[in-house]
This record gives C-alpha cells, structure tokens and sequence, in this order.
C-alpha cells in the first residue's frame, strides 16, 4: 500500500504548497481540492488494506468529494464578489482583515 | 383622620406649589400661606377639643390605626395625641403659618423654598402625632431633607457649611436612636415598634440594657435639643439660615428632641432615668450657665439668640431631669412652649432689622428706640420675656422648672442653675442698650422704618400668646396636667 | 369697698393700655387721663383705709389660681390688713402729687404720653404688690416694678449714662433676686404653700428646721436688699438717678425702693422665727445706713445726695425690722415694727417731698450740681421753703413727721448700743448733709450769676403737689404721737401691739443730734468758722474714699463684670475652638480618613482592575502584528505549529521539557513571532497600489 499513500503524500503536499504559495485565490482553492483528494486516495486506500470488506473508506470520500464541491461553489461565489468589487483576486491584496 | 390631614395637607399643598408654574412667585406665596392656614386651624380646634373633651385623661386621643403598613415587619401607621402633643401641634401649626409669613421676603427660587416649607411643616407634624417607632423615624428623618435645602440654599454666606453640618450632625445621632430601635424591636415579643408597648416593654429589660438603650437615644435627641456639648450646629445653623428657617428650627426642630426624650427615653427606662438623672441635671446647668455666658460676649445678634437657646434649652434639661416633681415635667412643656413662641419672635425681630439694615452687628447699631418706637416696644417685650419677666410665658415656665426641680433634684445644682436668671438678664439688657438705647446714628440709620403690617402680622400673635400663657398659665396647664400625672407615674415605676 | 380693692389695682394698668392703644399721640389728655385714674384709686386707697381702721381683723379674698397641678398652685389673691391699706394710701397719694407735678416738669418732653403710660405701669405693678396675699404674687409685681423702673430710669436713654444706669439697675435688683427665688423654692419645698399665712402658720409651728428657716428668711431678704438698694447692692440707686425726677421721687425713694421693707415686714413672721436671720438683715441695715450717710456727706450732686439720703433711710428701716426680728426672738417686746412702717410713711412723704423740691430747683437752674447754686431761697418762693420743711422732717426735728418715726427708731436700738449709738451718729450726719445741700443751695451767694439770674420759680403744676407734700411731710408724724390712745402704733403692729410712752431723754437726744448737725452745716456753710475746704484737706484719704462711695462701684466692675465678661468670651473662645473644633475636628478626621481610603481605592483596588487590564493591553498590542491579514500567513502559522505538534507527538525530536517551560517556551515563541511580523513590510500590496 505504500505506493498508495506516497502518492497521497505527494499530491497532499503539493497541494498545500500551492495553498501556501499561491496568489491567486482560484489557484489556492484548486490547491486545496489537492489536498481534498490526497485525502481520498489515504481513505480508499486504508479502507482497501486494513479493513477490506468494508466500505467507510469509500462512503467517507464521497463525502469529502460533495463537500469539497459545495466548498468550491462558495468559494468561488466569494471569489466573483472580491472581483465584482474590487477588479481584483489576487490575496495580496485582500487584507482588510489585518490589525 | 384629624391627625393624618395634619400631615397630609401641607403634603398636598407641596405638591400644588410643585404644579404651579414658578413664574408665579405672588401666587406660590398667598396659595402656600393659604393651605398651611388649614393645619393650623385644625390644630387650633383639635386643642380646644382635646381641651374639652379628652384633657381629663392620660390616654391617647384620636387615635388611628394600627393600620398595617410592613406587616412582615410588624410596622404599622399608627397615630395619636396626648396632653404632650397636643400643645407641640399648635405650636407646630401656628409657627409654620406665620414662618411662611415672614418668608415672602424671599426673593429667587421661590416655588422650590414654599414647597420644602411645606414638607418641612408635613415632617414636624408627623414627628409629634406618630405612634409606631418606624413612622416617627420616617418623619424624623424627613424633615431633615428640606432643612437641609432651606439652609443650604436661601442662607447667608456659610450655608453650605451650615446646612452640612445640620444635617450630618443629626444624621449622626439618628443612627443611634435607629440601633436602639432595632434593639427594642428585637427584645420584645412578639417583635412590636409601637411606642405604647414598648414603654411597657423597656421597664423589663436588664438594668445594661436599659441603658445602653437610653444613651443611644439621649444621644439622638440631645443633638436635637441641643444639650451641651452637642450645641455647636445651632448657632451656625441659625446665623446661616433664612430668618423663617430659623423660626422653625428655634420654635419646633428643638422641641422635638425634648417631646422625643418625654416620649420615648423617659418613660421607657425607668432605670436607667433614675440612674443618668443626676449627670443630666449637671448637663441642663452647664447648658444654662455656658449659653449664658457665650451669649454674653456675642456681637452678632443672631448668635446671641442662638445661644440663649441653649440656655433656655438648659433649663429644660435640668426639669427634665427631676422626673419625679408633676411641676418640674409642666415646666419643661411650657419652656418649651414659651421658648417656641418667645426666640421664634426674636428671630422674626431680628430678621425685621436684618431685612433694613443688612447687618446684625450689635455695634453697628445704637438709639433705635428714638427712630423705630413699635419695634422696640415690641423687642423689649420679647427680651423681657426672655429674661423671665413675671406676666410673659418664660417667668412661668422658669418657675415651675426652679421649684419643681428644687424639690427633686440636688439642691445646690439647682441653686447654681438660678444664677441663669442673672445672667440671662445680662445679656438680654446688654443686647437691648446697644441696639435700642444711647444715642441714634442719624447719618447712617436715618433711612430705617419702623416694622410694617406683614411684619406686625407675624409677630403680634405670638407676644398674644405669649402674655396669654404668662398670664393665665391654667389654660396651658389644665390641657396636660392629666397626662403629665401618668407620665410622672410611669417614669417613677 | 375692701372686697373691691383690685380696682386701685387696675385703674393703673387701664390707664397705661389706654394711653398705649389709644391716647399716645394726644398729649395732654394722656397725662389728664393717667392723674384722674390715679387720683380715683386714691380715693378708693382712702376708702379703704377707712374701712380697715374699722374692722378687726384682716381681709382676705378667695385665692385665683393660675396654675394648678395637682398640690402645686400658682395664686393671686389679695390680702387688705393695716400695712396694705396704709402702703395703698402712701403709694396713690404720691403716685398722684408725681403726676400732677409731672405735667409740668415733662412739658416739652417729646415722649409725654409716654412717661405717664410707664407711671401708670408702675403704678400698678408697686399696687400689685402691695395688695398680695402670697409670695408667689408678690414676685411677679416685684419683678414688674423692676420691670417699669428699669423704664423709667433709661426714659431719657439717648443719654449714655441713662442706658447704662437702667441695665444696672435692672441687673443689680435681679442679683437680689437670686436670693428671692432661692427662698421661693425653700418655701416651696419645705411649706409646699405661698400664701403668707399658710407659711407662717408652718413656720410657726417649728416644724421646719431652724437652719432652713434662716437661709429662707435670708433668701427673702436677698430680694429687699436688691430692691432697697441695701449694702452690697446699693451701688444702682444713686445712678437710677439719670432718670427723670418725678421717677427718682416715686420710684427711687418713696415707693419702690421701700418694697424692701415692705417685704420684710411683711413676712416678719419669718424673721421673728430666725434671730440669726433678723440679726443679719439688721446689721445689714444698720451698715448700709451709716455707709450711705458718710458718702452722701461730701456729693455734690442734689439729687445723689438725696440717693444716698434714701438708701441711708431705708437702711434706718430695715436696721429696725431686724432688731424687732431679733428682740422677738429673744422674747423681748420691741417698737422696731412699728418704727419701720411709720418711718416707711413718713420718709416717703418727705423724701418725695425732697426729690420734687430738687427737681424743682434742677428745673430753674439746669444743673445738679450745688456747688453752682446758692441763694435760691429769694427766687423760689414756694420750693425753697417746702425744701426746708422736708429737711427740718428729715433731720428729725420736732414736731414734723421725721421726729416721731426716727424718734421711734432709736427707740428701738435700744438694749443694742452699738446700734444705739451708730444710729445716732447717723442721724447726727443726715442733719448734717441735710442741712449742708440745703444751706448750699438756698441760703448765702448765688456761686454762679448767670445760673441764679435765669432761676425762676416752677409752674404751679409743680409747686401745688409740693405744698401738699411739705403739709404731709410736716403732720403727718402726728398720727404716732405716743399720747394719741389709737395712734398709728395700735393700728399698725406685728403680733402685740406695742404702745410707746412719751420720754424726754428721748425727744432731747433725738434732738440734740438733729440739731448738732444742722448746727455744724450752719458754722460750716454760712458762717465759715470751719472751713469745708480745710477740713477736706486735713481728711484727704478719707474724703476721697467717702466721695468715691467707698470705690464699691470701681470694685464691682474690678471683681465681678470685668471677670463675668471675661469668663463670657472665654468661653466663647472655648465653644468655637475646642467643643466646635471637636465638631469640626471628627469632621476633618473623617475627611482625611476619607482620602487615605480613596487612595488605597484609586492605587490599590483599582490598580488591580486597572493592571489587569494593562497587562491584557499590552498583550494585546503586541500580539495584534500576527493579525496580518493575510491568509496564507494564517495557513503558514498553523501548518508550522502542527508539525511542530505532530514532531513532539511522536517524540521525534527527543525534546523533554516540563509543561511550564513549554508554556513559556511557546509564549515567547509566539511573541518573537508577532514581533518579527511587525517588521515584515507589507510590499506586496504597496506594489499592487502602485499598480494601480
């Protein structure tokens, strides 16, 4: 199982690399569905190796997978918002919140 | 019912002058003088008939309730009057009327100051016809409220000092009477306020007791009176106050503390009465002989007054201490009596020339006598009868208290009590030849008139009372020797 | 007419509150009304008279109480016995010769109306008192007297002198007073009665104890030492002097002063019980006498000669009541009751008498000084020679009215030699002082021209009533001659009547001394043969001392006002500074008190609240700079610190620390953190502005 969880390991990081790196909110919610899937393949992976016959692992990540679209739909609405207001999506610049 | 309109009232009359719109100054003068004519009518006619129909007997006279008022606390809104209240509400009634009188003078903020009178007047009237120790605390502390304002604000140019010094001094005893209270209230059973059982109930209690009980309220009331030592805001109170404030203060405030001592002190204590009386002789003698003196070296005639209160006030004392003489007890109300009417009148006097002349100098004056004739008649009556002149109220009261308290007391405390009558002849006369005597100060004095109708008005019915009482002192005597003889009684049980 | 005797009473007061209320501004009809009100009681006083000298026994009327509380009354009520009726007579007679003759002296007076309300106010209180059957009525009139002579005294009290005499006066009685009321309350309590005769009757019944009976006969006393102006108290009746005649005349010699002595013999049955007491108001008297004669020797002043003149009288009197007092006791039958009354009645006629002369002459001179006069007797036809007559009365000359009084009162010193002989002596210097104003004034040169040359004789309103008085002052003696069988000594008497018998030794004596002194004034003042002047200086310390009255007014002020009003502003101090300083003291201590607990409250109690939230603050300030703002700051934090988690989790890192240090550890991680991303400069969006 070990190929299984390098990859997840892999694709995880990448994703939060693109997470922590990138400006673009779009590419930052891409990143994360990285991530989300990284996610999966672990669950899929453990469910197949250490308690095959049962199916948790898969329900689970169809879970992740609904959420993490409803997720995107937000995100992205908040996204159209910034651009709607500010002509701008880059998170540089998206600061109000700071002290 | 009687008794509660006569605190109801001028309640009522507050709360119109309140309504009124303050622009009205004329208006708020004849409408407050008019509704205080009403308790002092009443008071008038509750006299006569307490006079005809109750003064052969000790008992309360038109009694109302116990109505519950806290039940849970067992207090209740209880009245009534005896032969030692009944005088103090026709002195009440009278003074406030004519004090409200001589207040027109007053000159801003005149919809405030009738309306505190008022309440003042509510206050006082409370204080002698309440019978439940609750409500007398109430009224007592009631009245301590518009004092406070009427001093602190229509006063002269100490009136803050005054008026604070009034009003923390009293407070201060009366937290004393309130722990004595509470000490009564929770000796007895069941737990009662009312006065006319906790008489019964105070000659029960241990001899430590009774008197820790007794030197709370003497304190409480002696501030009132005021005993010496406890003197020293009066004279600052009254040179501060407006002239009619001092009235009130001289002619009812001091009256209370000693119808509280009647009241309450003494015949609840039995014990400790018989045990303090000697010490509260000497107090009453230090009081005759030192407000005598000080009264002696003072320049500022308001002062003079104020201390001769004290004095006056001593001989009180001293009677009051010789519980045992029916006499000495008479003398002590018709001290209080004539001391209400005679220093009430003098403050009038004095706030006559004081309204004229801006000042109260003794030295400012001389040879008034020549200029202004009827107020100086009218101020050698009054002086006289201050001094103890036979015919005038004082000789009598000063009388029944030398040969009352003669006859109880230690008789050389009493012998050195006469010398008062000396020097209370001193200051009056040294007073009378400064001011009225000698020769008059055309250049500086010219301008003085002689004492008007308003004036007249407010001081005519007291020097009436006063020579009534001087000279047909049975009319007063007859009204409370019952109640006295009972007094006398349970003070001696 | 005796049960209607309060009317005399009352007719005086009427007329007082009459001129007060209605007729003050019409003048004329003021005095008119007050003189026929008086001149009515008068009549009825003789009325009166009349009647009781018919009668045996005394008239009593039911007591009126004025107070009653229980056994303590308070009553008047009237008692009509010789001493009354004959006072009633004395008191209206001159009352109304006072009146009539005022009319005249206040003319030009701007408070005529005035004068004679307080004559007729002080007429009624000295009727009062003299009608009243306790001792309770007779305080207050003895009080009401003092009342209207304080009046009286200051009438003219623009005058400094006058303002002053009044307060004195009034003050000085007032003292004897004490003594009164001191002896009210021993009656009181050891009599519980006032009426006179209930008292007597305990006392009498020696059921008091003689020590109390003493100090209440002497506590009376007090009163009519006061009020008599007797030794130590004299020192007010020569300035009640400042007064205006007519009121020297009635009050301060002939009536109100001689209260004292009506007092005293009023209730002589109190002094006949206590010798020691009697022998104290007789020594007391005999003193005063001979003190006021010597000083009324060398005054220049007619009318204070006249002063010490009465005090000296009336020292005669009360010297003789003490000695019937003491010879009583003793069992002994004396005439010293009688002598006092007669000589109370015949010295107020002449010494009123006297008093209205020297008004008169004041009058026509304007001075009271007799050293200015002289030779008057050529101008004032009328004054001069009744002046003389009173003085022949005085001096004790036969037959006027001064002769059988003190004629009396010699009589009885005797079985007392001292007291024999002073009393002599002091006769021997009235004459002499007598005789002395009287040789001054009227007889010899005008001393001053200008004062003689406008020096006329008084209006007959003024001379009338002194006519009468010389008449009075020369009969009236006879009603005590010794051989009348129903003379004044059988109708006026305490106990057994004492019948006086006629003794030439006496009438020599009485007249050898009354004529030596008139005899030397003559040598001194008309003939010079002794030079006054010579003698004054040959006697210096003793004139000095006689002229200043014996200092006793230097020695009051010295030991007893200037002390009282010190002790008064000492006590004053004391009151403001030490008993209100105490006040006003617990007052400040509360205050500071007050501060110290609104410091502890403002550093302590709420420096804790305030430190809390300082330090919250400034934590807060610090750790604001991790609130970048910036999301992926956020995401880099929380990414390290669960490494950093999951590293220790695992043990990965072999860190073994405690939770406390980790704490820290952590806390100062995350503060250097917060510090270092103060300082990270926000480039980013400063370049995306600049974009922009």
């Amino acid at each position: 199982m070990v190929p299984y969880i390098a990859v997840a390991a892999v694709l995880f990081s990448l994703g939060l690399f693109g997470v922590l790196t990138r400006r673009n909110i779009i590419g930052i919610l891409m990143s994360l569905e990285l991530m989300f899937n990284a996610v999966n393949i672990n669950l899929v992976a453990f469910n197949k190796f250490v308690w095959p016959g049962e199916l948790t692992g898969q329900i689970f990540s169809l879970f992740i997978i609904v959420v993490a679209a409803a997720e995107a739909v937000v995100g992205l609405a908040i996204v159209l918002l910034l651009y709607r207001n500010w002509q701008d999506i880059s998170n540089d610049n998206i600061n109000v919140m700071k002290w | 019912m009687i008794l509660s309109s006569l605190i109801f009232l001028p309640i009522i009359g507050m709360i119109i002058v309140m309504l009124m719109p303050k622009e009205k100054e004329d208006l708020i003068k004849y409408v407050a003088v008019g509704i205080s004519v009403i308790p002092m009518v009443i008071s008038f006619w509750l006299t006569y008939d307490y006079f005809v129909n109750f003064s052969g007997s000790a008992a309360m006279a038109y009694m109302e309730g116990p109505y519950a008022w806290i039940p849970s606390l067992n207090v209740n809104y209880h009245l009534g009057v005896d032969g030692i209240s009944v005088p103090m509400l026709f002195l009440t009634g009278l003074l406030s009327t004519i004090s409200l009188i001589a207040s027109f003078s007053i000159k801003f903020r005149v919809k405030e100051y009738f309306a505190f009178f008022l309440l003042l007047e509510a206050g006082m009237m409370g204080v002698f016809v309440a019978l439940d120790f609750f409500l007398f605390y109430v009224f007592w502390e009631i009245m301590l409220v518009p004092m406070y304002f009427l001093i602190g604000v229509w006063g002269g140019p100490r009136k803050e000092y005054a008026s604070i010094k009034f009003f923390l001094y009293t407070l201060f005893g009366s937290i004393f009477m309130l722990v004595a209270i509470l000490i009564m209230y929770f000796t007895s059973d069941p737990h009662t306020l009312n006065m006319l059982e906790l008489v019964e109930h105070g000659g029960t209690l241990s001899h430590t007791l009774q008197m820790t009980c007794f030197i709370f309220f003497f304190i409480a009331f002696a501030i009132k009176v005021p005993v010496w030592p406890f003197h020293t805001w009066l004279p600052d109170a009254h040179v501060q106050a407006p002239t009619a404030v001092s009235v009130i203060l001289a002619g009812v405030l001091l009256k209370m503390g000693t119808y509280a001592m009647l009241r309450i002190n003494w015949p609840m204590f039995p014990d400790a009465l018989q045990t303090l009386s000697f010490w509260i002789a000497v107090l009453g003698v230090i009081g005759i002989i030192y407000g005598a003196l000080v009264s002696l070296a003072q320049t500022d005639l308001k002062k003079l007054v104020a201390y001769s209160s004290v004095s006056h006030m001593g001989y009180c004392m001293l009677a009051l201490a010789a519980y045992g003489s029916v006499t000495a007890m008479a003398g002590v109300l018709f001290q209080m009596i004539s001391h209400g009417l005679i220093t009430g009148a003098l403050f009038l006097m004095v706030g006559v020339l004081y309204d004229r002349a801006h000042t109260r100098e003794i030295s400012a004056f001389g040879g008034l006598g020549s200029k202004l004739p009827v107020y100086t008649a009218l101020m050698l009556m009054f002086s006289m009868a201050a001094l103890g002149l036979p015919g005038m109220s004082g000789f009598v009261s000063e009388f029944m208290i030398f040969v009352g308290a003669f006859s109880v007391l230690n008789q050389y405390l009493v012998g050195i009590a006469v010398l008062g009558v000396v020097l209370g002849a001193a200051y009056m006369l040294r007073m009378f030849q400064n001011v009225f005597l000698g020769e008059f100060n055309m250049a500086k004095w010219g301008g003085l008139t002689d004492i008007n109708g308003r004036e007249l008005l407010t001081v005519v019915p007291l020097a009436i009372l006063t020579l009534a009482v001087g000279i047909y002192p049975k009319s007063l005597s007859d009204l409370m020797s019952a109640t006295l003889e009972n007094l006398v009684q349970i003070m001696s049980r | 007419m005796t049960e209607h005797t309060y009317l005399i009473v009352l007719l005086p007061l009427f007329s007082f509150l009459t001129i007060v209320f209605a007729l003050r501004w019409k003048e004329m009809v003021s005095a008119v009304f007050s003189v026929g009100m008086i001149a009515t009681s008068l009549l009825m006083s003789i009325m009166v008279l009349i009647e009781t000298l018919g009668r045996h026994g005394d008239y009593y009327t039911a007591a009126f109480s004025i107070v009653e509380l229980g056994t303590f009354k308070l009553q008047l009520g009237m008692v009509i016995d010789p001493l009354t009726a004959m006072m009633l007579v004395v008191v209206t007679t001159i009352g109304t010769c006072v009146e009539i003759y005022s009319i005249g002296y206040m003319k030009d007076d701007p408070r005529f109306s005035r004068f004679f309300a307080y004559l007729s106010l002080f007429l009624f209180s000295m009727l009062g008192l003299v009608i009243s059957d306790n001792f309770f009525m007779t305080f207050i009139f003895w009080e009401l007297v003092g009342l209207t002579s304080y009046l009286l005294i200051g009438f003219w009290f623009e005058k400094k002198s006058a303002a002053d005499a009044c307060k004195k006066a009034f003050l000085t009685t007032r003292v004897g007073d004490l003594g009164f009321i001191v002896g009210l309350m021993l009656i009181w309590f050891y009599c519980g009665t006032f009426n006179f005769t209930d008292v007597f009757a305990v006392i009498g019944a020696g059921t008091v104890p003689p020590i109390i009976v003493t100090f209440l006969a002497i506590g009376v006393f007090c009163g009519a030492v006061g009020k008599s102006a007797q030794f130590p108290l004299h020192t007010w009746l020569p300035d009640a002097m400042e007064g205006p005649t007519p009121v020297s005349s009635i009050v301060h010699s002939a009536t109100m002063v001689a209260a004292g002595v009506y007092l005293v013999a009023r209730t002589m049955s109190v002094f006949v019980a206590s010798a020691d007491a009697s022998m104290v108001v007789a020594v007391i008297g005999i003193f005063t006498s001979l003190m006021a004669a010597t000083i009324a020797l060398v005054q220049v002043d007619i009318k204070r000669v006249l002063a010490y003149s009465t005090i000296s009288q009336l020292g005669y009197m009360i010297m003789a009541l003490g000695l019937y007092g003491v010879d009583t006791a003793n069992g002994i039958h004396s005439p010293g009751f009688y002598a006092a009354t007669f000589h109370l009645m015949t010295h107020a006629f002449f010494k009123s008498l006297l008093f209205m002369g020297a008004g008169s002459v004041i009058h026509a001179v304007h001075t009271n000084d007799i050293m200015e006069m002289g030779g008057l007797l050529k101008k004032m036809k009328i004054t001069g020679p009744t002046f003389l007559i009173g003085s022949l009365s005085i001096a004790g000359i036969f037959p006027l009215a001064g002769f059988w009084s003190k004629d009396e009162i010699v009589a009885a010193t005797f079985g007392h030699p001292i007291f024999t002989v002073l009393t002599l002596l002091i006769a021997f210097m009235t004459a002499f002082y007598m005789w002395r104003l009287c040789f001054l004034t009227f007889f010899g040169k005008p001393r001053v021209e200008h004062r003689y040359e406008h020096a006329h004789e008084s209006p007959n309103t003024m001379s009338y009533p002194l006519i009468f008085l010389a008449f009075m002052a020369a009969v009236v003696g006879l009603v005590g001659v010794p051989w009348l069988p129903h003379g004044f000594a059988s109708f006026l008497y305490h106990g057994e009547a004492y019948h006086p018998h006629w003794a030439w030794m006496n009438l020599g004596i009485s007249i050898v001394f009354g004529g030596g002194g008139i005899l030397l004034a003559y040598l001194m003042y008309i003939k010079g043969v002794i030079s006054p002047d010579a003698m004054m200086n040959r006697f210096k310390p003793i004139y000095n001392f006689f002229y200043n009255k014996w200092y006793f007014d230097e020695l009051y002020q010295a030991a007893i006002i200037n002390p009282i009003m010190a002790i008064g502003r000492w006590m004053w101090t004391f009151d403001a500074k030490v008993i209100d300083g105490a006040v006003n003291g617990t007052a400040a201590l509360t205050m500071w008190w007050a501060d110290v607990k609104f410091w502890i409250d403002k550093w302590i109690v709420d420096g804790a609240v305030n430190g809390a939230g300082f330090i919250v603050r400034s934590m807060g300030a610090l750790l604001k700079y991790l609130q970048t703002g910036r999301m992926q700051f956020y995401m880099i934090f929380s990414t390290v610190f669960i490494i950093i988690m999951i590293l220790l989790k695992f043990e990965i890192a072999h860190i073994d620390l405690d939770w406390p240090v980790m704490t820290a550890l952590f806390i100062a991680a995350i503060g250097l953190l917060s510090v270092a991303a103060k300082f990270v400069p926000d480039e980013v969006s400063q370049e995306s502005e600049n974009e922009k």
